[in-house]
């Protein structure tokens, strides 16, 4: 058991006063997987996330992380994963290399790791050349991987990203996902919150949350094919619709008359 | 607690500083500024009160009066007018603040051995001032009058009777001459010195708050303690550096030497510094952005100033108030500045204020630490 599983939540809740955020979620992750929790803005995912990186007491429900207790052992969790947060949770005002050199130090590293591991990281983010640079000017691509680099500096076994992408061009997005791909080829496991549904079908099983509960879950094949879909998008479309009761009118099929609209204009 | 992330945390914070031009420029500028402007406004030192004078009496006795009051050096006769109402209209305008009005027949009464009378208008407004005026205006005519019975007395050959008064010679210790700034300039000390620490340090965690970059510390093993200790050197360090500025500027430029031993007031400001950062660290706990922290900042530093002593005596204040102004640190503060500065009073004066000082600050430590739990919820 211990082996298999990176994750596992049982009944994991949060309620913040009257609001149940997260409503009785289980998870099962195994080793080595990137797993993806998509659902709307405000679905739960990020306080789902801020709980299993002890940010978050759960109010409710049961978890362990890398075999170790949610509860009594948060700590010894701290030090063997690597979490990056929404806005990439870096010191503006400090340097490439000392934003990096901060994270190596916070996590006890010797001299001769820090150096060898600083080095590696700014060659996997392609940082090379701007070391010297302010985090706070680099672009949103730059600063993405800077974060990424600083989430791994201790060689966690579990990688846990909270929207990792919002906001980034899509040309670094590609390259961050090939990133991500690399370390799950090295056996990290990778739990990734997202909305982009091309993003959701690179991961190996994914969860629907909405309002706080899991909706489905299953890898995104399996997903497709018993809604009779076409993509991911579709499935996600028809479980809120069934949720609501309401038809989501703007599906990305259902715009596509913005686009002819705009060639009828340059006609 | 481990040493080598204490280390870092105090290393990434003296960085923050060093780019943050602004924040580095209050910690230098302020004691400077503040020591300057306090130095030269809260003087309480009433000189050169202007007086508006109507002499109906015209005569060397009254042109005398005159003279007595201008070189009290409390008063200056600056307008001399012709009536009353004339008196009224300045005092109405502050053009003046006092008048001085002196009777027609103000010698004739001196030649006849009674006791002329003269009248002194004092604007009331301001009480420091009125207050002088009253006190150095009674004195300042008493004293011309025994002089003038006396030297009339002396003429016709006759020895004045006089009242036998209890002679009473004062003396004034600590600070002679009553120079305000004596008194004002050690509280300055204090007061600069809190407020430079309980500012810079509030927003020092806040800021990690507010840009996120809290939540990533969270994940990582760093402890409370360690975050907290480390995020208080680089400040003690400023707040030492602004203790010794005010100090500094205090004995050289206002004349105000330090009697007692300085080397205990460098080690008692200190850890006036460390309780000051205490208050600090308690309000970034609590506030969620920068104006919270600001505004609870303001919260703690004016009462500071009314409450402590620092101005106002606290021995007038009505028990209810004094008592409030015990739960301050900068009260036991500014007994031991002006202790050791104007008394040159050694530690065996000042246990009690070192030991409250030393509970206070323990336990505001304790309740910041345990505040910051971790956890963002």
């Amino acid at each position: 058991m211990k082996t298999e599983y990176s994750i596992i939540t049982e009944n994991l809740t949060k309620k913040f006063d009257d609001f149940t955020a997260v409503d009785g979620i289980n998870l099962k992750i195994r080793k080595g997987q990137i797993y993806g929790l998509l659902g709307p803005n405000g679905a739960g995912k990020s306080t789902t996330i801020r709980m299993i990186c002890g940010v978050l007491t759960p109010t409710k429900g049961k978890g362990e992380v890398l075999g170790l207790d949610l509860y009594s052992q948060a700590e010894d969790i701290r030090q063997n994963i690597g979490y990056m947060s929404q806005r990439f949770s870096l010191y503006e005002d400090l340097t490439v290399l000392e934003n990096l050199s901060f994270y190596a130090s916070i996590y006890s590293l010797t001299r001769g790791e820090k150096k060898e591991r600083i080095a590696e990281l700014i060659k996997m983010a392609g940082l090379e050349g701007k070391e010297k640079r302010l985090a706070g000017q680099l672009s949103g691509g730059w600063k993405q991987r800077l974060a990424l680099g600083c989430a791994l500096i201790h060689k966690p076994k579990l990688l846990i990203l909270d929207e990792p992408t919002a906001g980034v061009d899509p040309v670094s997005r590609r390259i961050f996902w090939e990133l991500i791909y690399q370390l799950a080829n090295q056996g990290i496991t990778i739990l990734v919150t997202t909305h982009y549904m091309d993003e959701a079908e690179s991961c190996d099983e994914v969860s629907f949350i909405f309002k706080g509960k899991i909706l489905a879950k299953g890898t995104p094949e399996e997903l497709i094919e018993s809604k009779n879909a076409n993509n991911l998008e579709d499935v996600f479309i028809s479980y809120v619709e069934e949720q609501t009761g309401q038809k989501v009118k703007t599906s990305f099929n259902d715009m596509r008359f913005i686009c002819n609209r705009k060639e009828g204009r340059k006609k | 607690m481990s040493f080598g992330r204490l280390i870092t945390i105090v290393k990434k914070e003296f960085i923050h500083i060093k780019r943050d031009k602004s924040s580095l420029g209050i910690a230098i500028m302020m004691p400077l500024v503040f020591i300057l402007i306090f130095g030269y406004a809260v003087n309480t030192d009433v000189e050169h009160i202007k007086m508006a004078i109507l002499d109906q009496d015209k005569t060397l006795e009254s042109r005398e009066l005159i003279q007595k009051f201008a070189s009290s050096n409390y008063f200056q006769p600056k307008i001399y007018v012709d009536n009353i109402s004339e008196i009224e209209r300045l005092l109405d305008k502050g053009n003046v603040k006092t008048g001085l009005i002196i009777p027609p027949n103000f010698s004739k009464d001196f030649k006849r051995g009674k006791s002329p009378m003269v009248q002194l208008i004092v604007d009331g407004t301001d009480p420091t001032i009125a207050r002088t005026a009253l006190q150095s205006g009674v004195l300042t005519g008493k004293m011309y009058s025994i002089k003038k019975h006396e030297s009339i007395a002396n003429k016709k050959g006759n020895i004045l009777q006089g009242i036998q008064e209890i002679d009473v010679r004062t003396r004034v210790w600590y600070n002679p001459n009553l120079e305000s700034n004596k008194f004002t300039i050690p509280g300055l000390i204090g007061l600069i010195m809190q407020n430079v620490t309980v500012m810079l340090t509030a927003f020092a965690l806040v800021r990690e708050k507010e840009r996120g970059t809290i939540e990533q510390l969270i994940v990582t093993p760093i402890r409370s303690v360690e975050l907290i200790i480390g995020k208080m050197i680089p400040y003690i360090v400023i707040g030492s550096v602004d203790f010794l500025i005010a100090l500094f500027l205090g004995t050289y430029w206002f004349n105000v030497p330090i009697r007692g031993n300085i080397l205990l007031l460098i080690l008692l400001g200190f850890g006036f510094v460390i309780c000051a950062l205490a208050i600090g660290m308690l309000i970034s706990t609590v506030a969620s952005n920068q104006l919270q922290a600001m505004q609870m900042t303001i919260m703690i530093i004016l009462p500071s100033v009314l409450l402590s002593g620092f101005i106002f005596p606290r021995e007038s204040m009505p028990l209810i108030i004094q008592k409030a102004g015990y739960l301050i640190p900068l009260t036991y503060f500014l007994e031991i500045l002006r202790g050791i500065i104007l008394k040159g009073i050694g530690i065996d004066y000042l246990l009690k204020e070192i030991i409250i000082l030393i509970i206070m600050g323990t336990l505001l430590l304790t309740i910041a630490s345990i505040r910051f739990k971790k956890k963002l919820d």
